[in-house]
C-alpha cells in the first residue's frame, strides 16, 4: 500500500475473524487503523473509522450473533485507490430499515432508550454505510467506505 | 479484552467558591463500566452535590454503550437538580459527544482549569 495520492496503489485485502465477545472489536479497530494509516488517511479520519468499525463489530456480536461465542464476526478490509471499504459480517438476519436518529431530548426525558446509537454513529462517521441482509438469515453485513481526500493542488 | 474502568471522586472548590465533585475515569468506557460510571455517581450524596465534573483525560476508548452510561448519568443528575460538565475528551470524542447531543446537557471543556473557572 502506498501513501495518499499515489496512482499505483494495488487493491489489497486484509481479513480478520473475531469471536462474538465484547472487547474483541478492538482487534478490528486496530487493524482498520493500521490499514488506513498505511493508505495515508489523516489522523482524524482514522479515529472516525475506528469508532465506526468498533460499533459495526459490536452490533454484529450483540444483534447479529447474539453473543454466541461459537459464531464469529468477519471483518474484510479492502484498500482501493482512494478509498477503504470495510465489510463486517455476522450470522444474523440483518438490520431492518435505516439507522434511527438520535434524539438526546427524548433520551434525557426517558422517552427513548439511552442506548441504540451505534448505527447512527457509523453513518455519521464514514462516507458510505449500507446494511445488507443475508440470504436465509445468514451472512448479513454492514459495508462502510471512507475516502481519502483528493490530493491538494 | 476491555480494560477495566477505574474511577474515583475528588472534591474540589471552583474559583467562585462552589463545591465541585470530580469523577475521574481511567481505561475504557463500555458496557462493562456501569459500576464505575453510574455506581460512582450514585455514591455521591444527592443533597450536597450540585456541580459534577467528569474527567475523561485518562480514557482511551468510549463506545456507544459507554456513551449510553453517560446519558443515564445525565438523566439521573437532571432529576436531582444537578449540573454536569466534562473535560479531557480527545478531539474525536468531543466530536462524537457533540454529534449525539450530549453537549446540550453537559458543557465540555478542554481541561480541568477551564472547567472549574466556568463553575
Amino acid at each position: 500500500m502506498s501513501g495518499a495520492g499515489s496512482a499505483t496503489v494495488k487493491p489489497t485485502t486484509v481479513e480478520v475473524r473475531l469471536p462474538s465477545r465484547l472487547g474483541y472489536e478492538k482487534v478490528a479497530m486496530s487493524t482498520a487503523a493500521a490499514v488506513a494509516k498505511l493508505m495515508g488517511f489523516r489522523e482524524d479520519r482514522v479515529e472516525d473509522l475506528k469508532t465506526a468499525v468498533a460499533e459495526a463489530c459490536i452490533n454484529a456480536m450483540e444483534h447479529g450473533n447474539r453473543l454466541n461465542e461459537g459464531l464469529s464476526v468477519g471483518v474484510v478490509l479492502s484498500a482501493g485507490v482512494g478509498s477503504l471499504e470495510v465489510k463486517v459480517i455476522d450470522d444474523g438476519k440483518g438490520m431492518k430499515g435505516p439507522p434511527p436518529k438520535v434524539d438526546i431530548d427524548r433520551k434525557i426525558h426517558g422517552e427513548e432508550d439511552p442506548r441504540g446509537m451505534g448505527m447512527f454513529l457509523i453513518q455519521a462517521l464514514v462516507d458510505e454505510a449500507e446494511w445488507v441482509a443475508g440470504h436465509n438469515g445468514k451472512a448479513s453485513y454492514v459495508r462502510l467506505v471512507i475516502r481519502l481526500d483528493p490530493p491538494s493542488q | 479484552m476491555q480494560s477495566e474502568t477505574k474511577s474515583r471522586v475528588d472534591q474540589l472548590t471552583s474559583p467562585a467558591g462552589h463545591p465541585v465533585s470530580v469523577l475521574r475515569f481511567e481505561g475504557d468506557i463500555a458496557s462493562t463500566s456501569k459500576e464505575a460510571v453510574l455506581g460512582t455517581y450514585q455514591s455521591l450524596p444527592k443533597q450536597s452535590t450540585k456541580l459534577i465534573l467528569l474527567d475523561f483525560s485518562k480514557v482511551d476508548y468510549i463506545n456507544s454503550s459507554g456513551i449510553a452510561l453517560v446519558i443515564q448519568l445525565l438523566i439521573e443528575a437532571a432529576g436531582a437538580g444537578q449540573r454536569v460538565f466534562a473535560y479531557g475528551l480527545s478531539p474525536h470524542f468531543t466530536k462524537v459527544f457533540t454529534m449525539v447531543g450530549i453537549t446540550k446537557y453537559a458543557g465540555l471543556f478542554p481541561g480541568q482549569q477551564e472547567a472549574l473557572a466556568a463553575l
